[in-house]
């Protein structure tokens, strides 16, 4: 058995009098744009529209979903970096006390800790080995510099690279290099693992395992499902701007049989190991508001209550959530 | 067909990547290839797509090396599309730039209306992505290189898009050399598959 199954099956247990105490928890969050240009009309976009999640200290939450419901706008407005022309509401508490905009920019990278999507958030001049190390708080930074690069699988000779040199994969050990060089509690890691191979991937898995192991907190931001599955306690299914399940990891079985809502079933059966099912058509888009449920376009089980009823999202468990009239 | 022949390729300061590396695609064929993180899969899209000379050998398009009027007929979708567009440009932009190309490949690949007016840095990672798949379908186009083009999508946009181009390659006599990790993936779009690491011939 690998390092890595070992620690996962381990599982963080959440003892009792810790149930309340979450590190972050976000509810009721919407994130609207509002687009001004001269000689368009405006736009406002409704690009997150109801999400929620609770995460403690020691847990790895991923979030998975469609491509452009809003996953990386949420992790940048959680930052603080969100677009400037964008509105946030709802409710998003740090260590039981709101975030707001101000204790964002004093947490922020320090704290609370983003690894971005984009592969060009790094300084395209300065020596990787100089941007991991800006996170260092220890003395003998150099020391502590290089076992980090041992950790994420680098050569000690790439600290003195610049970006461009770099492949995909060793890019993202950059950014979980920062990850561990911080002493951040919560950490918000956007497609971490995007483009590895899979000893790669176990490796990293690994470090972030650790990581919560050590009481930080991680959002894992993926397409990879498998990936999220290895290390992540449960997954937020995210839809059109809302949370549309959440899912204890143990639940994602052979067909999906024990998946809820209709969105995540078709999402685990579109993998390609899984069946490669594509859907006709794509997500509503952000401009549109809508009044029943945002999946009854494309869900196979849709009536016509699903069109003007909108659903709740219910909670099942300390651990589930759904957003259907009929899960 | 697009040969590979004999190509050998380092960086200045670092050991040699690949040597002698030999391999074909025909027009109409999807080849997949998978090798480690960081041996010289990107490197070697770059070679076969003109942006970077081989240290030996030449890539041969259909019986032809050297010069090519217009738009090169072997195209490069990127890993990171967030690196090839310009941030400034509006996409629309971005897309009139091909000349030629078919509108109809916007609606196969899911590219919306409202998106062409943005700038690249106000669309998300996937659907960025789905503008620089677009582009390499310029009416010139004989040969196609993705390098890791569908991990910016969900599952269901993954095989959507996948769907889409086998599709497109098949009715457009394109042949695609589709680089990625995911192996049940190049199972399913491939109609063969290379472990890169067997043909670079290094260690
Ligand atoms: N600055 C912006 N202005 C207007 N719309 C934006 C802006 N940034 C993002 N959007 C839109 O908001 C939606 C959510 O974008 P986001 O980047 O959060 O998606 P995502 O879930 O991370 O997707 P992906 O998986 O493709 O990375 C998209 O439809 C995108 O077009
Ligand atoms: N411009 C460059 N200058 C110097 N070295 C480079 C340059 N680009 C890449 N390299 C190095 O060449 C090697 C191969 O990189 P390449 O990007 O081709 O790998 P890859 O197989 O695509 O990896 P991945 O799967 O992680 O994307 C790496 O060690 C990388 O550091
Ligand atoms: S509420 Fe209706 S449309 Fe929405 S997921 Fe449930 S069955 Fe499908
Ligand atoms: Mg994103
Ligand atoms: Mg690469």
């Amino acid at each position: 058995m690998s390092i890595l199954h070992e620690l996962t099956y381990t599982t963080n247990a959440v003892p009792e009098e810790r149930h309340a105490n979450y590190l972050l928890e976000v509810k009721n969050f919407s994130l609207t744009i509002e687009r001004v240009e001269k000689g368009y009309t405006p736009e406002r976009l409704y690009v997150i529209r109801d999400f929620h999640l609770k995460i403690h200290h020691g847990e790895i939450v991923a979030i998975v979903g469609a491509s452009g419901s809003g996953k990386s706008l949420l992790a940048d407005a959680i930052l603080g970096i969100h677009p400037k022309n964008s509105m946030i509401e709802g409710t998003v508490n740090f260590e039981k006390s709101p975030l707001t905009e101000k204790r964002k920019k004093q947490l922020r990278g320090k704290d609370i800790m983003l690894l971005p999507q984009m592969t060009n958030a790094l300084d395209p001049l300065m020596k990787v080995g100089k941007q991991v190390q800006t996170f260092i708080k220890q003395k003998n930074k150099q020391k502590v510099l290089k076992s980090i690069f041992q950790k994420v699988g680098l050569s000690p000779t790439i600290i003195k690279e610049i970006p461009s040199t770099l492949s995909g994969g060793m890019i993202r050990r950059i950014f979980i290099a920062m990850a561990l060089a911080s002493e951040a509690k919560l950490i918000i890691a956007d497609e971490p693992t995007n483009g590895l191979d899979l000893e790669a991937l176990d490796e990293l898995l690994l470090q972030l395992k650790i990581l919560a192991n050590d009481h930080r907190a991680i959002v894992m931001i993926t397409h990879d499902i498998e990936a999220a599955l290895k290390i992540a306690d449960k997954i937020a299914v995210f839809y059109a701007g809302e949370t549309v399940e959440i899912v204890p990891r143990k639940n994602f079985t052979k067909k999906g049989e024990k998946l809820r809502h209709p969105y995540t079933k078709a999402l685990w059966n579109a993998l390609p190991q899984n069946g490669f099912v594509p859907m006709d058509s794509s997500q509503p888009s952000p401009s549109i508001v809508i009044k029943g449920c945002v999946f009854s376009d494309q869900c196979p089980k849709a009536t016509k209550i699903c069109r003007i009823k909108k659903p709740k999202l219910q909670e099942i468990s300390d651990n589930e959530m759904v957003r259907c009239l009929y899960a | 067909m697009l040969e590979i022949k004999n190509i050998s390729f380092k960086y200045e300061r670092s050991d040699w990547l690949f040597k002698h590396l030999n391999f074909t695609i025909e027009q109409g064929e999807i080849v997949g290839m998978y090798g480690k993180s960081g041996s010289g899969k990107t490197t070697l899209a770059k070679i076969i797509t003109n942006y970077v000379s081989p240290i030996e050998g030449d890539v041969i398009i259909d019986g032809e090396k050297g010069e090519f009027q217009g738009i090169y007929p072997v195209q490069l979708i990127w890993q990171h599309p967030e690196k090839v567009v310009n941030p400034k440009w509006k996409l629309i932009e971005v897309i009139e730039e091909v000349e030629g190309l078919d509108k109809e490949i916007i609606n196969i690949l899911g590219i919306k209306k409202e998106w062409f007016n943005r700038r690249p840095s106000e669309l998300s990672g996937g659907e960025l992505q789905r503008f620089c798949i677009a582009r390499a379908f310029s009416p010139n186009t004989r040969y196609i290189v993705a390098d890791e083009i569908t991990s910016m999508f969900d599952a269901i946009t993954q095989a959507q898009i996948w769907h889409a181009m086998m599709k497109l390659v098949k009715q457009r006599n394109i042949g695609l050399l589709a680089i990625s990790h995911h192996i049940h993936l190049l199972e399913k779009i491939s109609d063969r598959i290379i472990d890169f690491n067997n043909i670079c011939n290094v260690r």
